[in-house]
Formats: C-alpha cells, sequence, structure tokens
C-alpha cells in the first residue's frame, strides 16, 4: 500500500536555514545539509528546499546547497522558490534536484509547466498554490503570499494538472506558521479535485495535525518545517503515531 | 565500466550520484560504438513510453550486444517498462522485448491516485540477485503511471490498485520499477546488488 508521506521543508537563506511565521520574521535555525541528513536519518520521506533569498549572491549559493544535500541524502529532493524560467529549473535540476516547484511563474506563464513536463517528465514538476479563504472561496495568492490573484486554488489546481504538474503543494496562508494545525478544508477540497497528489502545507503544530490531514484533508503528503527543525517531535515518532492510527508511512 | 544510457528525458544526475555511491566507474556514452568497452548497461528513465524511440536503431541494436554477450543490463523505472514488448502508453513504439508482454496503464480510483508516487513495499515471489539482503515488504520510491506485466520474470511485486512487476530478472537482464537512486539505503543495496553481479 502506498505511504503516506512526510516531507521535511528548509527554507533557505543566504545558505542557512530559516523559518518565519506568516512568511516574515525569520530566525535562524541551521546548516541545510546537516538538517537534511538529521531528517533522513530519522526516516523523511523527501526535502524541499526553499529559496527565500532575493539577491543574486544568495541564488548562486543555493546551487552550492542543493548539490551538498543531494550528495548526501539518497531520497527525492525538491527545490522552489525564485523559479521563474526554464534555464533557473534547469540550474535547479543540474546542482542535484529531482521536482522543481513553481509557484508565482506558474501562474504569470502557464505554459512553463508544460515546457517543464516536456523536458524532465510530470514527476517533477510541482505547482505550489498559497491559498487563502476570503468570504468562503479559497483564493491563491502569489509573491509569497502578498498579491491577490482573481484565481480560486481548486480551479487552478486543476488548470495546472491538465498542463502537466505532477503534483500540488498547497500551502494555507491563514495556517502557515502558526502551528495551529493543517487547513483540512482547503486540502480535501483540492485533494479530491485532482487526480494527482496533493502536498499540504502550513500550519502544522502537533502530531495530531498530521492524522487530521491525512484523514479528513485527504491529503497525499504532508509537509512541515518548524516542528521539525526545533526538535520537539522527530519525524520517527511522527510516524509511529500516524501508523499506530492505521495510516500506511514507511517506517 | 557501466554504461548508462541518455536518451535525453529528464536527468541522470541523481542516478550518477547514487552509482558513485556504492563505488561505480560510471560513463555517459556519446555514441552507440563506446557500448563495445561497458561492462554494463543501465537504462533509466521517467516520462513517457515514447521518449525511449529517442534511441535509434544503432542504440537498441548496441544494447542487445551487450545483452548477448551475458554482460548485465539493468533498466529503471521507465528502462524496465522498455525491457517489455511495448505500452499501451505508446501503442508502435517497439520495446527490447527481452521479456513478453505490454506495459499498461494504472487505474486510478477513489482515494487511489495515479500517478503513483511515493514510498511503496516490495513483495518477493522469489529469490533474486537484485533484492538480495534486501526484507520482505521494504519500502522503495516509485512515480509512473503504466506497470508492467506479472510473469515469471517478476521477482519483485508492488500493489497499487493492482499488483504490477515493480522488479524483474531473467539472466543478466534486471529491471525495477522504483528509482533505487531516490529509495534511501534499500535502493543503494539494489544498486550495490547489481555492481555485484558484474
Amino acid at each position: 500500500m502506498l505511504s503516506k508521506r512526510i516531507i521535511a521543508c528548509l527554507d533557505v537563506r543566504n545558505g542557512q536555514v530559516v523559518k518565519g511565521v506568516h512568511f516574515e520574521g525569520l530566525r535562524n535555525a541551521g546548516d541545510p545539509a546537516e538538517l537534511a541528513e538529521r531528517y533522513n536519518e530519522e526516516g523523511i520521506d523527501e526535502v524541499v528546499i526553499l529559496d527565500v533569498t532575493a539577491t543574486l549572491e544568495g541564488r548562486r549559493a543555493l546551487a552550492d546547497t542543493v548539490a551538498t544535500v543531494a550528495r548526501r541524502i539518497f531520497i527525492p529532493l525538491t527545490v522552489g522558490g525564485g523559479i521563474r524560467s526554464e534555464a533557473d529549473a534547469a540550474a535547479a535540476v543540474d546542482a542535484g534536484a529531482d521536482k522543481v516547484s513553481l509557484n508565482t511563474a506558474a501562474l504569470v506563464d502557464p505554459g512553463l509547466i508544460t515546457t517543464l513536463a516536456a523536458r524532465y517528465g510530470s514527476q517533477a514538476v510541482i505547482v505550489a498554490i498559497d491559498a487563502k479563504w476570503v468570504d468562503g472561496r479559497a483564493m491563491v495568492y502569489v509573491r509569497s503570499g502578498s498579491s491577490a490573484t482573481p484565481r480560486e486554488a481548486v480551479e487552478w489546481a486543476r488548470e495546472a494538472t491538465s498542463r502537466g504538474a505532477g503534483e500540488i503543494l498547497l500551502t494555507s496562508i491563514d495556517r502557515d506558521g502558526t502551528r495551529t494545525g493543517f487547513d483540512c478544508r482547503l486540502t480535501a477540497a483540492v485533494s479530491t479535485a485532482v487526480p494527482i497528489p496533493v502536498i499540504a502545507s502550513g500550519g502544522a503544530g502537533t502530531l495530531d495535525h498530521f492524522s487530521d490531514v491525512f484523514l479528513d484533508g485527504k491529503a497525499d503528503a504532508a509537509l512541515a518545517a518548524s516542528i521539525f527543525h526545533f526538535s520537539e517531535h522527530s519525524v520517527r515518532d511522527l510516524k509511529e503515531v500516524l501508523r499506530s492510527r492505521g495510516i500506511p508511512v514507511r517506517l | 565500466m557501466i554504461a548508462l544510457i541518455d536518451y535525453g528525458a529528464g536527468n541522470l544526475t541523481s542516478v550518477r550520484k547514487a552509482l558513485s555511491a556504492v563505488d561505480a566507474d560510471v560513463h555517459i556514452p556519446h555514441d552507440p560504438s563506446e557500448l563495445e568497452q561497458a561492462s554494463a548497461v543501465i537504462v533509466p528513465g521517467v516520462g513517457n513510453f515514447l521518449a525511449t524511440s529517442a534511441l535509434a536503431a544503432d542504440w537498441r541494436e548496441s544494447i542487445l550486444e551487450v545483452v548477448g554477450r551475458g554482460s548485465p543490463l539493468l533498466g529503471i523505472c521507465l528502462g524496465l517498462q522498455w525491457l517489455f514488448e511495448g505500452s499501451t502508453e505508446a501503442p508502435g513504439c517497439q520495446g527490447l522485448s527481452l521479456m513478453s508482454g505490454d506495459c499498461d496503464r494504472l487505474e486510478g480510483g477513489a482515494d487511489l491516485k495515479i500517478p503513483h508516487v511515493g514510498w511503496n513495499s516490495l513483495h518477493f515471489p522469489r529469490q533474486s540477485r537484485l533484492f538480495e539482503g534486501i526484507e520482505e515488504g521494504s519500502q522503495v520510491y516509485f512515480t509512473h503511471s503504466y506497470a508492467a506485466p506479472i510473469t515469471g520474470d517478476a521477482t519483485a511485486i508492488t500493489t497499487h490498485g493492482r499488483p504490477f512487476a515493480s522488479g524483474v530478472e531473467r539472466g543478466q537482464v534486471f529491471g525495477v520499477q522504483f528509482h533505487p537512486e531516490k529509495s534511501g539505503d534499500v535502493g543503494l543495496r539494489v544498486l550495490r546488488n547489481f555492481v555485484n553481479a558484474l
């Protein structure tokens, strides 16, 4: 039986892992390669490196970070943040990424999804959707959650799928960094609307939140950052709890 | 020297890194004639079955020659599917026909997503060299929508909706549907077992 995946997200700025609340107020959480190795030993299923750097120097440093992580761990590695063109995606893949995650660029130029899917295969293309509830509708936001768009999350997820996305990484802006639990309503709405896997993100604070998002949110995978970084719970503890509740995991 | 075949679909970085981690000597040939020196061939791959048609007749012949002289061949993911006669994904596109049968699409359904992406378990109907030392039920990383039929060549079986061949072996021809380069220690062990079969 296919396991539900637990994915660790490393928000990297200038070669260091940082994590903020509501996308702001970043604090330092350590060396990306060391963290990735620790999670790998604990049984993490995948690692996402999210570049939260805005500068060119930071961009170059990211390639080194990706290459270092890819040399040390042999599980799927995704790179996201600031991928705006086929050349950006190629740089990430050449550095060792197995998948790239597109966010703003996919909305601006949906043809980029198709271009990358044709070049690397759909399995290598994740479309990241940042969504927020506005008057009862889950709306898509871009530019790290700062700009509203007229698109609804479910409708955009369907279009991204038809254009060649292999997975959807769905982040709840309302929950991100709050540790109040994943947005199960949002996740279930998107997950039941598309045939491809949906990764839930934003809001993990307790181990219960993960079983909620798998059982109620119909998520195929769950992504978290700070709950793992500050060693409150190991990946192994989490998976043991999930297994005891009948959720298939890799242990 | 192991020849790692590049037919332009996806990237070979991950496979190459994982092979270095098990101390394999890997070379990416640019011309089919370079396969004459190869002690083994690995055909990796992701994407559409049609992508394999990028390998022109001279490549296919050279790969079959390697197999003919008894050197090992390992197909990974799409590379495993290519060992069969064909696939309903690209009717008319010939496989290597080293194993009999056609690959077919996995059927999705409620709570059953296609593509099959993630970690799933291996069950071994018989002993094999590729899975030596690997525990029954070990999990490995998959990402695919089409799968190979279970025949007498199946050495590992995985179920996603229906059971399919996640590992095959016939003589010196091997195949895995999952990605050993992305399957942690279990995957590295599979690659090491292949290297040891040389």
